[in-house]
């Protein structure tokens, strides 16, 4: 690449690849994270949980499905050991989200790609895959901008669902719970159209919500987002190797 | 103090099961050069992932598929997928998702 290029692009990636921008890129997600946030503060209320103990909650496991369940299996009064293994099950997508993302951030030391992983989510993965698309790599700090945005987000939104809940008796008349399902669409529409590879991705899509769905009728959701993550990029791999 | 021993040991037990593997492929894999199919694999995983979570919020509730009719979700989902496609702007999906459940739920 000659010189002037480089420099050219260079420029573009500082301002593109700022802590910053990060956060700028966060924004559309906020939305659906603080009326899942609020509702889960909500249910850990009413679940009998602390203030105090709903804080850590959201600080450190920083998970959404996972903190409903926990609130839901404490409110059941199940063992520590269930609540625990649930959550295990429930969160180790994250497994395929970090290894799809690993190739993006091997200009990285360990420990700094672990305070990056610290905080992925589904909303900053689908975010950032979506950043990567044309690119070898991601900015740290872009990615930190993300990260801590929706983290900050979610911790004031399971905060205010503690405080406030009781005030609201129907968040849902505002249409306010539709806000993460039109996310997810947003964040696939978006990373289809940047692919170039439409036949194949509707093919992989379509797989996955029918194996999703089949397997959540006869198992629990957490197994399908899993059987149906590794089963439907198996299929989009095997047809490109076909083609 | 408000926190109770059981409830630490459940924050941080699920806490440590959620950590490690979101951690672990970036610390791991990142230092290792993936085979040529592995990468064609984990391209895929984000259509799948997506696709799947999507499937997930518009059909089933519980154990069940939401009957159709009766799945206001799914029906919201359509000027969702639409303003996405001519968009592309995930502020503007988020909003009119938003929109078409309040309406939706207002008027069935």
């Amino acid at each position: 690449m000659p010189k002037e290029l480089l420099l050219k692009t260079g420029k573009l990636n500082k301002d593109e690849d700022s802590f910053v921008q990060g956060i700028k890129d966060c924004v559309p997600t906020l939305l659906g994270y603080l009326s899942i946030g609020f509702a889960a503060g909500v249910v850990e209320k009413t679940a009998g949980l602390s203030i105090v103990e709903i804080a850590m909650l959201s600080l450190l496991l920083y998970a959404g499905s996972a903190q409903f369940i926990a609130a839901g299996m404490l409110a059941a009064q199940a063992s520590v050991t269930a609540i625990i293994f649930t959550i295990f099950f429930v969160n180790l997508r994250h497994l395929l989200l970090s290894a799809a993302l690993s190739p993006y951030f091997k200009h990285l030391p360990p420990l700094r790609n672990m305070l990056i992983g610290s905080l992925l989510t589904d909303e900053s993965f689908g975010v950032a895959i979506n950043q990567a698309v044309g690119k070898t790599s991601l900015s740290e700090k872009w990615m930190h901008g993300l990260n801590v945005t929706a983290y900050l987000n979610w911790f004031l939104a399971n905060m205010a669902g503690a405080y406030f809940g009781h005030w609201i008796e129907n968040p849902e008349q505002f249409g306010l719970d539709f806000a993460l399902s039109a996310m997810f669409i947003g964040l696939l529409v978006l990373q289809m159209a940047s692919r170039n590879q439409l036949l194949r991705d509707t093919l992989v899509a379509v797989a996955a919500v029918v194996i999703g769905v089949g397997i959540s009728l006869i198992s629990s959701g957490s197994v399908g987002i899993i059987v149906a993550t590794i089963g439907a990029a198996t299929i989009g791999m095997v047809i490109e190797k076909w083609k | 103090m408000e926190i109770r021993w059981d409830i630490f040991l459940i924050i941080a037990g699920s806490a440590l099961v959620t950590f490690i593997p979101r951690v672990l492929p970036l610390m791991v894999l990142s230092r290792m050069n993936i085979p040529d199919w592995g990468m064609r694999w984990l391209h895929y995983v984000p259509i799948a992932v997506m696709a799947a979570l999507i499937g997930q919020e518009l059909l089933v509730k519980g154990n069940n598929l939401t009957p159709i009719m009766s799945n206001l979700e799914l029906f919201a989902a359509l000027p969702t997928f639409l303003v996405a496609i001519f968009t592309r702007s995930l502020m503007g999906t988020v909003v009119v998702g938003i929109l078409s459940m309040m309406l939706l739920r207002y008027f069935f």
